[in-house]
């Protein structure tokens, strides 16, 4: 088994970890904006898409790689964007909109 | 600063240590989601930690083709920002679609990977590199067709037939021997995109046979599978910032995949292989002529001014009716009335974790007046009057006294424990699920049909014409 893979395996148990810990604590009021950032923070996809796309390669690659860094910065644009929309519509009682 | 001039490790240094910011800031960005009070500032370091882990990748040293990024990248924001801006109504179907995206991208990315290195590719990751495709693969064609079903392009229905599931895990059988095949030989001609087009095929035969009100569920585990698809990418691609990532959208999936299902008293199991709702025919057989009592605008909005409570239970009807704002004038009139008014909100009403109360936030009610389930259940002796507006199956109270009943055990918001109940509704007609609802034939029950938003704003007329 390649040592990589161990390395990374541990990486994602933490991460795991980690986030059940974290995303735990969010209040259901709020889980359609933690849907949404999550989708938006999954977007990072979009590094390894730009690296397939830009070095050298072949046209496959090259092709599947763009469409890939379409789709996976469109959401990251879009899911940062429709979360802070949903969280500033969050209001208490008594404040005014503004 | 020349880049280009520089020593490839430094670049290769100065490039993990932007991803190990990025992802400390998205752990830090969802740590300070979990309260509204800073859920804000969470989006702004997201957004930090995003840009400087894209702007870094832009430093390799390798990159050659810069041309179709940049297009690909401007044509993303040209899509994600409509993407970002669609109604409140609409997240649902928006949610599902960039889980569609998410996994599309992910599983690109492992095909062009496949390929990339065809003839030198260990049996170890020619497993990693097949597991992340079928989960991607799979992922994408569910989504799209979740997608289609939140918005209404396919018929929000189950649609079965016998043995589907014997051939749903045929096919899904069919995707793993395709990667065994690829595992002792690797470069099998046409199994590799045998394989990608039989998980797609798999991702609509599993999402087609559930029905609309099992979609807060099955968003909640598309969402976990596209996570875990990125996070296998990063196996793929010995890339931790993947990984990370990857783990933080999988474990959120799976955690409000288990919140709804608890909120469903159902497994996994039976929400993605049950198919609810072909039991319409049996419930409809059960119906016979009961006595209902009815009410008009005028009467409800007299009854609801003369109380002191009031507790309004909201569902997918409401979303569908576009209620929510003449709902918010209704709460604005009863309060200055001096009614106190809250809104319970069941997990799985909607179609999304939490689709009620982002509906009602855009309508600008105020978020102290959301209360969860069980607290509105705890307050619900209390309560003068509740008021169902377009839910059904979460007030049912069968689903705690008959047995017989397919909803039997979930938990429910109990409205039949409130002095009065008064439930907004078109017709008689079962709801989706096709289960009848005994709460609509009891003595305490004032029946009042009409649609959400027409009947909201008969009473909110009533409510402002009477009081002055």
């Amino acid at each position: 088994m390649p040592q990589g893979f161990i390395e990374n395996l541990y990486v994602f148990v933490l991460a795991g970890f980690l986030g059940f810990e974290v995303i735990r604590r969010v209040s259901p009021l709020l889980h359609t904006p933690l849907m949404a950032l999550t989708n938006a923070l999954d977007a990072i996809v979009v590094v390894a898409a730009i690296i397939i796309a830009a070095r050298p390669g072949n046209t496959l690659s090259e092709v599947l790689g763009a469409i890939a860094v379409f789709a996976a910065f469109s959401n990251m644009v879009g899911g940062f964007l429709i979360t802070d929309r949903m969280l500033r519509m969050f209001k208490l009682s008594g404040r005014k909109k503004s | 600063m020349n880049l280009t001039a520089m020593d490839p490790t430094t670049v290769q240094y100065l490039t993990d240590g932007a991803y190990i910011i990025a992802i400390g800031l998205f752990i830090l960005s969802l740590k300070w989601l979990s309260s509204p009070a800073t859920a804000r500032r969470g989006v702004l370091v997201g957004e930090i930690g995003a840009a400087l882990a894209v702007l870094a990748t832009f430093t390799n040293p390798d990159f050659v083709h810069y041309r179709w990024v940049l297009i690909a990248l401007l044509a993303g924001a040209m899509v994600g920002i409509p993407l970002g801006l669609v109604q409140m109504t609409a997240v649902p179907q928006r949610t599902a679609l960039s889980h569609a995206f998410g996994a599309l991208a992910a599983a690109l990315i492992g095909i062009s990977e496949y390929y990339l290195h065809l003839h030198e590719l260990s049996k170890f990751q020619v497993v990693e590199i097949s597991m992340e495709v079928i989960i991607g693969s799979l992922s994408f064609t569910g989504s799209l067709i979740a997608a289609g079903k939140l918005q209404e392009w396919l018929p929000q229905r189950p649609i079965v037939y016998k043995g589907q599931n014997y051939v749903s895990f045929t096919v899904l059988g069919a995707a793993v021997l395709a990667a065994l095949v690829l595992m002792f030989n690797p470069t099998a001609p046409f199994v590799f995109p045998a394989m990608v087009v039989i998980s797609l095929l798999f991702g609509v035969m599993l999402v087609t046979p559930i029905g609309g009100a099992d979609m807060p569920t099955v968003i909640a585990l598309l969402n976990s599978y596209v996570g875990l698809t990125a996070a296998l990418l990063g196996f793929v691609l010995n890339s931790k910032v993947l990984v990370v990532a990857g783990a933080l959208d999988g474990s959120s999936g799976f955690i409000l995949a288990v919140v709804m299902c608890k909120a469903m008293n159902r497994s996994f199991t039976n929400v993605l292989f049950g198919a609810f709702g072909q039991l319409q025919v049996s419930a409809q057989a059960v119906q016979e002529d009961r006595n209902v009592h009815t009410a008009t605008p005028e009467e409800a909005a007299a009854i609801l001014s003369a109380s002191n409570t009031v507790l309004v239970v909201p569902g997918y009807g409401m979303a569908v009716a576009q209620a929510q704002h003449k709902v918010r004038e209704m709460l604005d009139v009863l309060l200055k009335k001096g009614v106190d008014v809250k809104f319970g909100i069941h997990p799985v009403a909607g179609r999304m974790p939490g689709h009620m109360n982002v509906l009602l936030a855009e309508a600008d009610v105020p978020y102290d007046r959301l209360i969860e389930m069980d607290q509105a259940n705890s307050e619900m002796p209390q309560t003068d009057v509740a008021l169902v507006i377009g839910a059904n199956d979460v007030t049912n109270p069968a689903a705690k006294t008959d047995q017989g009943s397919p909803i039997y055990g979930m938990p429910i918001i109990e409205v039949d424990h409130a002095r009065t109940v008064m439930v907004i509704k078109r017709s008689l007609n079962p709801g989706f699920a096709g289960i009848d609802n005994p709460l609509y034939y009891e003595d305490k029950t004032l029946m009042l049909f009409g649609d959400a938003k027409a009947f909201v704003s008969g009473i909110v007329k009533e409510l402002q014409g009477g009081g002055e």
